[in-house]
């Protein structure tokens, strides 16, 4: 492999210095109802994409937090460059607004009451469409491969994502974490049977007691109070369990492989919060869930995410680029336009974890570079929030 | 054609393996690999077992820890003779 800390990528250099691979004009909704007027903008200025979701209103407290921080942190992604923001009323709009603003680039907030949404979609796309000149015009640079930040979650996993793909990212951590990469794994429940050697796997004893502590939380106040007779169709779930994995402590073991051999974790954060204790990796509290957890971790400034995939899970993100990475032979002959990086060599011993990890490496330098995903290409825009609770 | 595995194993301490080709035929002499040291030994499946699913390395009865990558995967709730499939029929977590 070549020279990895003197490797460079050709990305947009945000007003905040993160380095962004996607130049997205987002319109973005605070709440389901303004989900039409954003289409509508959308349609009208090409070049613009609308990400529709199902909240926003009547939530309150941690769940209202998380819902902010999920909005304001995809408008906030380097993948993003200039946001239009449209909500029902102008005081949340403008807390959405505010947020993304921090990051010194161009955000402007429109509310549909004592409009409409016609004046509201007539006022939104003339500032959509300058927004779209102006991102247009912007620049990639060159910059350091290890100034990306990367995050990994996998999902229909089966035997296969143990042995081939999720050590495969594993590598790829081993190899880039030292270089100064940020990197995030999460799905705390999905963790669940390897918890204990999860905790040893920090860097720090705070970072473990933190990660133990947010895991018991979600056993305590999702799992053991809403389960029926146990979680065993769900997780592992019926995908995983026609793919051959039987347990959850067996799906946890492949799940933890995603870290490499060497990689320790230096602190562990709620859902949608960004880093802030300098490059490493991180593990973020969220859903096992695919389209709600890379929605999460995207909102949490990961620009580009791997996904080792064993039965072929399909999943996209609107602003954030998904990687796929399988090494069943079946995924590869019966679903291959959904798969980025083949190691099904793995299982044959005809290529190495070592190998697996270059290629995956050539990648994410080549989608950082401008290569769209699978999921890119076949238009996968799944975002999923993460609602803690019913709405008042 | 070089000597491709059928049965990969993750770790010496493991009591169960994974099948890794598809259409494994039951009387198959299997090469099967060690991937944590790359050894090899050969073993008879005694069934067809779909591609991902697990082999018994060892006789397994009810009450028996299931080892895979070294560790506690759960326990046998039937058995499994060596070479049989292990799975949600006779594997159950020790957790939920």
């Amino acid at each position: 492999m070549a020279d990895l800390a003197n490797t460079s990528v050709n990305a947009w250099r945000r007003e905040n210095g993160r380095v962004g691979v996607r130049n997205h004009v987002l319109i973005l909704p605070v709440d389901d109802i303004s989900n039409a007027a954003c289409e509508a903008v959308a349609n009208n200025v090409k070049g613009t994409m609308a990400i529709p979701h199902a909240y926003g209103r009547l939530q309150f407290g941690e769940d209202l937090e998380l819902h902010f921080r999920t909005i304001i942190g995809t408008g906030a992604n380097p993948n993003v460059a200039a946001v239009v923001v449209i909500g029902i009323e102008p005081e949340w709009t403008k807390v959405i607004v505010d947020g993304i603003a921090k990051t010194g680039k161009p955000v402007e907030g429109f509310s549909i009451e004592q409009k409409g949404d016609f004046e509201t979609i007539r006022q939104a796309s003339w500032k959509a469409k300058e927004f779209v000149h102006w991102a247009t015009e912007l620049q990639k640079e060159p910059v350091p491969l290890t100034d990306l930040w990367v995050s990994t979650k996998c999902g229909e996993s089966d035997t296969t994502t143990g042995l081939s793909s999720c050590p495969t990212v594993g590598n790829m951590y081993d190899k880039l974490l030292p270089h100064g990469l940020y990197g995030c794994f999460g799905e705390t429940s999905e963790i669940t049977g390897a918890e204990h050697i999860c905790a040893k796997r920090a860097a720090t004893p705070e970072a473990g007691e933190k990660f133990m502590k947010l895991f018991q939380a979600y056993q305590d106040e999702v799992i053991e109070p809403f389960k029926t007779t146990d979680l065993s169709d769900s997780q592992p779930t019926k995908g995983n369990i026609l793919g051959g994995l039987s347990t959850i402590e067996e799906k946890a073991m492949g799940n933890l492989e995603k870290i490499g051999r060497t990689s320790t974790y230096i602190d562990a954060i709620g859902p949608a919060e960004t880093p802030e204790k300098g490059p490493g990796l991180y593990f973020m509290d969220s859903s096992s869930a695919a389209a709600e957890c890379v929605t999460l971790m995207a909102a949490g400034g990961f620009v580009i995410h791997t996904f080792p995939t064993g039965q072929g899970n399909v999943i996209g993100n609107p602003i954030v680029p998904v990687i796929k990475i399988s090494g069943n032979p079946r995924t590869l002959r019966t679903m291959s336009e959904h798969i980025d990086v083949d190691v099904t060599g793995v299982l044959t011993r005809e290529m190495t974890i070592d190998e697996a990890g270059d290629a995956l490496i050539d990648m994410i330098i080549r989608t950082a570079n401008g290569r769209h995903t699978a999921a890119e290409a076949l238009g996968h825009r799944e975002f999923s929030m993460t609602k803690l609770y019913r709405s008042a | 054609m070089r000597n491709i595995p059928q049965l990969l194993v993750h770790h010496p301490d493991d009591n169960v393996g994974v099948v890794v080709v598809e259409g494994l035929k039951a009387g198959t002499e299997m090469l099967c690999v060690i991937t944590h040291d790359n050894s090899d030994f050969r073993l008879t499946a005694k069934a067809d077992i779909p591609i991902g699913h697990k082999v018994a390395l060892k006789d397994l009865k009810a009450g028996d820890t299931v080892v895979k990558y070294g560790e506690d995967i759960g326990k046998m709730v039937g058995n499994a003779g060596t070479g049989e499939h292990v799975h949600t029929h006779n594997l159950k977590t020790k957790r939920w």
